[in-house]
């Protein structure tokens, strides 16, 4: 079956070092990273990565005020996308525009809250907000994207645990290939710093980071890695089908060109290396391509012990020692897991290279482990290569779901 | 309490609810929907606030008191005053 072609035309993003795609890409070639230290209830001072994009830059205050973070993230990215694509949004069919967001999870964060507010009135439920429901309703971020905005179209969020942002992407190109709509703003978002829950869930799995300097928390691969750096985050894209795309005469950032997702189903939280190999596997196979074709991988790797071991023996499997211009990467090392808005911010973030030809490393690797050492790891510094017509983003979930994306070089 | 300190009890949690308003200019015998920027979710936040923060509960069937700043001294003046009495 031929599928339309489907390209990205548009970046709006808010990550821990950076607010534009300008922004954070110059900070991953120069090694800078957005880690900090945040109270959170109950637990004290932690490692997170923040965002400190200006909120009052497409919102209202009483917006801020009603919606979530998680709301106010979308909304900020969605208008970055718009504005970057170029596209005369006003005269748009609006009902005619998609928003698929994709989130680790949502409700955590204003559940927690509430809890928090009627702990201080003995439990009496009657001080509980009539705005629980709207901000916890899995489709919020979504919802307050299509409010700010005026898009009538379909607007959900994409449950997928932290394979959710890659996931925003291949549902928006099946729904333009499916001509459910015209235009859409996909990828992911998390405000997950803000709900205690998650930073002592991984406390509890013995997978939350510690380390005295923050910006070298997060460090994939490294020996001495020792867990998660919990991030909010966001990025949205605007995808269209090429035929609109360049009837419009947009810039084209690249096109998708393969996809794929698997479940493990064999964990609720460990990784299984068989199943992602066969999902890296099975994109490069949709995208016409081999293993060898693949310039760029950016991978999942969150820092966890055997997490990072286990996508580093699912790429042998497929990559091994046969792929002399395959080059591998890890986008966390600088700005800790964003959850649901990973995937589509490690995309983002690699994008460039196939402007400046370099593939920008993993950092904070300071002595390798050896059940990591793959062919083609970029480390600490970046690299410039002779040729970067692919890259291919890795994002894996709990509960075991996979995804792995390419996007190749626009050739018209 | 006196109706004019009841106004300014209200005009504070508006003022809170609703940030992007302009407060300056509130007339208190027009209708608070017709002259600023409040939804039904809105007046359910003031009814929330006046719980929270001063103890005073607001019947549903009794909303529409509040639908003024005058309206709302009226009605809200003597619970404040019976809170007061009751110590």
């Amino acid at each position: 079956m031929k599928h339309a072609r489907i390209v990205i035309t548009g970046v709006g993003l808010t990550a821990p070092n950076g607010n534009s795609l300008p922004e954070f890409r110059k900070n991953l070639l120069n090694g800078v990273a957005g880690i900090e230290r945040i109270e959170v209830r109950y637990m004290g001072s932690q490692l997170a990565g923040v965002c400190h994009y200006d909120a009052l830059k497409y919102q209202k205050k009483k917006e801020i005020r009603v919606g979530t973070r998680a709301g106010s993230i979308s909304i900020y990215c969605a208008r970055e996308a718009l504005h970057d694509s170029g596209v005369n949004f006003e005269v748009m069919a609006k009902d005619r525009v998609g928003i698929y967001i994709g989130c680790t999870e949502h409700g955590n964060v204003e559940t927690e809250n509430e809890i928090y507010n009627i702990s201080k009135f003995n439990y009496d439920t009657k001080f509980w907000s009539h705005y629980h429901n709207p901000r916890t309703v899995a489709n919020n971020p979504a919802g307050e994207t299509s409010l700010n905005l005026g898009i009538t179209g379909p607007a959900y969020t994409i449950g997928a645990a932290c394979a959710a942002g890659n996931m925003g992407l291949i549902h928006a190109t099946q729904m333009l290939r499916l001509g459910e709509v015209d235009f859409a703003l996909c990828g992911g978002v998390s405000e997950s710093i803000h709900t205690f829950g998650i930073f002592a869930g991984f406390k509890s799995q013995n997978a939350l980071a510690t380390h005295d300097d923050p910006h070298k928390a997060s460090r994939p691969f490294d020996k001495a890695r020792n867990g998660i750096v919990i991030s909010e985050g966001g990025c949205l894209y605007t995808l269209e089908r090429l035929d609109d795309a360049v009837a419009r005469g947009a810039k084209i950032y690249g096109e998708i060109a393969g996809y794929h997702v698997n479940s493990d189903a064999s964990d609720y939280v460990l990784p299984n290396p068989v199943r992602q190999a066969e999902c890296v596997r099975a994109s490069i196979t949709r995208a016409g391509l081999s293993p060898s074709d693949i310039h760029v991988v950016n991978t999942h790797a969150t820092a966890t012990l055997l997490g990072d071991i286990q996508e580093c023996e699912a790429i042998r499997a497929v990559f091994g020692e046969g792929c002399p211009h395959t080059y591998i990467n890890n986008t966390k090392s600088y700005i800790g897991h964003c959850m649901g808005a990973a995937g589509a911010l490690e995309l983002a973030g690699n994008l460039p290279s196939f402007d400046d030809f370099t593939v920008h490393p993993s950092i904070n690797v300071d002595d390798l482990d050896p059940l990591c050492a793959i062919p083609g790891l970029v480390l600490n510094q970046p690299r410039r290569v002779a040729k970067v017509d692919t890259i291919l983003n890795n994002s894996f979930g709990m509960l075991g779901i996979n995804s792995a994306l390419i996007v190749k070089r626009f050739h018209p | 309490m006196t109706k004019e300190e009841c106004k300014k009890i209200v005009l504070d949690i508006i003022a809170d609810i609703a940030p992007d308003e302009d407060l300056s200019n509130v007339k208190p015998e027009v209708r608070l929907r017709d002259q600023l920027q409040l939804d039904s979710m809105d007046f359910l936040d003031i009814v929330m606030e006046l719980r929270k923060r001063h103890s005073i509960e607001v019947p549903e069937a009794d909303y529409q008191q509040l639908a003024s700043l005058d309206s709302c001294a009226e009605y809200l003046t003597p619970k404040f005053l019976a809170l007061v009495a009751k110590g």
